[in-house]
């Protein structure tokens, strides 16, 4: 893992919180969707705020998929949930959602199960090889180049 | 009632986003490491090989079907509830796919930490 490495991570988090919470402030505007009228949910992207938060989204698809490409699933989902912090305190000072006590403590909990997996020797994940067909997959492309 | 539609939102997610990011972890480790490879031959090498990927592609259509179905979500539920609950509870269905599809190994720590989710996601829906 590199300082690169560490930022694209780092990117994945950001990226996924702003990029919701956009969407999200931008939906609240639209108001409610309804099954009947399904073009609302097509014509929605038109809106700034909306489309912007797309972008983000964009912007975190290529770092998500950056990431996914040295290493495991099963690795950057937990490393990158400090979108989940991010996103409560967006949604608090910014979008003005009151969050309860039990939400902040479901928070929490999340955070706690996750740095659970992160902190581990799980890490090392990757060295192992887990997955003899994805192994086997990512060698013959070495040889390829 | 548009509590239950957010929750319907929230299965459907988890579904298609469980499916979406098993599909685009295979397709990914395929492609190989994308810095290497853009340092060796170019970024548009690493995006046509990319998009070339046959489960980058099935992967891509999965996470739009779950896209728009955080859209109908988002404008039926908090932001602070609909996204957090469907992440989390696609972070332990992506461990059972990970382990089954991937054969990524899954520890105790790991069941642990899903038990540890599991219980946010239902703090947050109080």
């Amino acid at each position: 893992m590199t300082f690169r490495k560490y930022l694209v991570l780092v990117g994945v988090a950001v990226f996924a919180a702003t990029g919701d919470s956009l969407i999200s402030r931008g939906m609240k505007q639209v108001g409610a969707v309804s099954l009947h009228r399904l073009p609302d949910i097509i014509l929605v992207v038109l809106d700034p705020g909306v489309a912007l938060g797309v972008l983000f989204l964009l912007a975190f698809f290529a770092c998500y998929m950056t990431a996914l490409s040295w290493a495991d699933l099963t690795y950057v989902l937990p490393a990158t949930s400090i979108s989940y912090i991010l996103l409560t305190l967006i949604a608090k000072f910014f979008l003005h959602e009151t969050i309860s006590l039990s939400r902040w403590l479901g928070i929490v909990l999340i955070s706690a199960g996750v740095g659970f997996v992160t902190g581990g020797p799980a890490l090392t994940y990757r060295s192992h090889p887990d997955s003899a067909e994805c192994l086997t997959a990512s060698v013959s492309t070495r040889l390829e180049r | 009632m548009t509590q239950l539609y957010a929750w319907g939102a929230i299965a459907v997610i988890v579904l298609t986003s469980t499916a979406g990011d098993v599909l685009l972890s295979r397709g990914m480790k395929q492609v190989g490491d994308v810095g290497e490879l853009r340092r060796r031959a170019g970024l548009w090498t690493v995006v046509g090989r990319v998009l070339r990927n046959r489960y980058f592609l099935l992967g891509v259509l999965a996470m739009a079907i779950a896209f728009y179905s955080l859209l109908f979500g988002l404008s039926w539920g908090d932001v602070s509830l609909v996204v957090p609950a469907s992440t989390s509870l696609t972070f332990i269905s992506n461990a059972i796919a990970a382990k089954i599809f991937l054969h990524e190994r899954v520890d105790h720590r790991r069941w642990l930490a899903a038990v540890l989710i599991a219980g946010g996601v239902v703090l947050l829906a109080l």
